[in-house]
């Protein structure tokens, strides 16, 4: 168990280190002058020296290099070259709207996918199946912001159910207003997802000789599919759970454009917009984070999920 | 494998080609949905070939006077803010679309399939270091990557086939890498060895041949995330320059317009849609039929 932490620990912080220096490496071969493109056109040669130097982009590479990467380590990810504020306090700032944006879809997504999933491996081949599978291929072939959009169009402009723009959650109901779109939006295709991955999970294990056996000796169809099935399928969905995390983080992106919400999504486009260098240096150091964490929880999940799993 | 003694012989031995095609039919006749998405995808993969014939209309000829106008007969889907017409657009739009999605799937596809497979062919060391980096490739958020390597390099065609392939190689090379370690302790494969071949014949003559059938299919899955990916980007505003139309970057204008035109974006999003269900049909059928884990079934 140690030496199975340990490596993943090890593994984490190779990452880590392997995108720091990939996101380092990427700021640095951007065409144009950071200060000349802060400044403008208009700017004289002192001024631009000046911000050269305030930014440290005066320093030599190697310099420049330990100065982000002990930085980002501790914490400082430097001040946004547009705003002037710490980066990490803009990130903090927007975060708790991308966090209960995709925690609320991963829910929705699960409550929805699995036992949806489990129908139709359960019932292989009949309607149930048909219908599941049609569905759920439907749902992963919807980009994000075009489901989005047809979300928005039905039920803010269509039905005037939701306000067009969420507004800044002050109450429940403004909270409930703001968050039911999207998080529906990005839950179903979540469950799409789930969906699929629970079916085949399932359609493998209820093959196994012990799923026969438990009928043989007699045991209810329900509990052995709910209990002795799912819960050997559940491994390589959480697998794929965490895996997804990737493509629900682009997904998100996309839905609170579309909702114009706040959230890392919005944040990282205005930098991209703004050539905000020192913005994207840390978005890219903080989704490094999260995908790193959550890869590592996955692997610990298997432990709780699976009492087999010796972490070996 | 019982497969095979379960399908009546043939009569008389046939060609490699001809039991190439066999499976290739056996494999679509499996599951029929295949079929449906290969022909849609067909008809609209001819339809961006053949644009001029298909409508009459130039897609970035303006016309002031019939500015966001709905649906008539004039124009099928109506006009966007610079009265171009949105059916011609969607036609010559699909050209790019295709064309960036197919060269960055095909480039994804050959790289990814070599790396996996020169990492299955040597273990060791090699191995666990390329898969480690591919992990934390396919961990990553793609669109994100994406994103910041456009946004970098700048919004050409070439840049955007570039992120989009990269991001797409690490499932290339997982899906290359199992098969290859499974041949190599295969006895035809030691034959090669003895008959003193070099790794790169046996790699590219022997043993590619038989991964090629869950590489294709693979990437006429990842066809459709290069797709929606080139979309995502043409989105947010990193899509091939205007006035040139893809699907993407007519949502993000028409998204400006949205509350009294919703033509704008649905008609577009329409499009990405079948485009992307459609592959999603013709791949996820043809993966069912040649998944050896779900074949033996009742």
């Amino acid at each position: 168990m140690t030496a199975f932490l340990i490596r993943r620990l090890g593994f984490a912080v190779i990452t880590l280190f392997a995108v720091l220096t990939l996101v380092f490496v990427l700021v640095r071969i951007v065409p144009g002058d950071p200060a000349q493109v802060i400044l403008g056109d208009q700017a004289s040669r002192e001024a631009i020296e000046a911000l050269r130097e305030r930014l440290g982009l005066n320093l030599p590479l190697y310099h420049q290099y330990v100065v982000f990467v002990w930085g980002a380590l501790g914490g400082d990810w430097g001040t946004s070259m547009m705003t002037g504020r710490p980066v990490i306090q803009e990130v903090l700032n927007v975060l708790p709207w991308t966090l209960e944006l995709t925690f609320l879809s991963l829910i929705i997504g699960v409550v929805i996918g699995v036992p949806l999933g489990v129908a139709a491996a359960v019932r292989r081949n009949r309607f149930t199946d048909y219908a599941a599978r049609i569905g759920s291929l439907l749902g992963l072939s919807f980009p994000p912001f075009v489901s989005a959009l047809l979300l928005l169009l039905a039920f803010s402009i269509g039905l005037h159910w939701f306000p067009v723009i969420s507004a800044k959650s002050g109450s429940l109901s403004a909270w409930v207003e703001s968050i039911t779109l999207p998080a529906i939006n990005l839950g179903l295709i979540t469950a799409a997802y789930i969906t699929r991955v629970t079916r085949s999970a399932m359609l493998e294990v209820l093959q196994e000789d012990y799923v026969r056996t438990a009928r043989a000796k007699g045991v209810p169809w329900t509990v052995v599919v709910w209990r002795h099935a799912l819960r050997n399928a559940l491994i390589p969905v959480i697998t794929i759970i965490g895996l997804y995390l990737g493509i629900l983080i682009g997904n998100s992106v996309l839905t609170e454009i579309v909702f114009s919400r706040p959230g890392l999504g919005k944040l990282i486009v205005g930098a991209l917009n703004q050539r905000d260098y020192t913005m994207l240096q840390g978005m890219m150091v903080i989704y490094t984070l999260v995908v790193v964490v959550v890869n590592l929880a996955t692997d610990l999940t298997y432990g709780f999920v699976d009492p087999r799993v010796k972490f070996k | 494998m019982s497969i095979t003694s379960k399908t009546p012989v043939s009569l008389g031995p046939l060609s490699p080609k001809r039991q190439m095609l066999q499976a290739v039919l056996k494999a679509f006749n499996a599951n029929k949905t295949s079929w449906i998405g290969l022909v849609i995808f067909l008809v609209i993969a001819l339809m961006a070939i053949f644009a001029p014939w298909v409508t009459g209309q130039d897609p970035l000829e303006q016309d002031i006077l019939a500015r966001l106008k709905p649906p008539t007969e004039a124009h099928l889907l109506g006009t966007d803010y610079f009265g171009r017409d949105i059916y011609s657009r969607i036609i010559y739009g699909a050209r790019l679309s295709l064309l960036i999605g197919l060269t960055s799937t095909a480039l994804a596809m050959v790289i990814g399939s070599a790396i996996g497979m020169i990492a299955g062919w040597y273990g060791g060391r090699i191995d666990t270091l390329v898969m480690q980096v591919m992990d934390i490739l396919l961990a990553f958020p793609s669109l994100i990557l994406g994103l910041i390597i456009v946004a970098m390099l700048g919004p050409s065609i070439l840049n955007i086939v570039i992120a989009i392939a990269l991001t797409s190689i690490p499932p290339f090379a997982r899906i290359a890498r199992a098969p290859t370690i499974a041949l190599k302790e295969r006895e035809f494969i030691d034959a090669c060895r003895a008959l003193g071949y070099s790794d790169a014949r046996i790699l590219i003559i022997h043993i590619l041949p038989n991964i090629l059938p869950e590489i294709l299919v693979m990437g006429s899955l990842w066809l459709a995330n290069a797709i929606r990916t080139e979309a995502s980007l043409a989105f947010i505003g990193l899509g091939v320059k205007p006035p040139a139309p893809t699907w993407g970057s007519m949502i993000r204008e028409g998204f400006e317009n949205i509350l009294d035109s919703a033509w704008l974006v649905i008609a577009p999003g329409g499009a990405i849609l079948i485009v992307i269900f459609a592959l999603n049909l013709l791949g996820d059928g043809l993966r069912d039929a040649i998944d050896p884990k779900l074949k033996d079934e009742a």
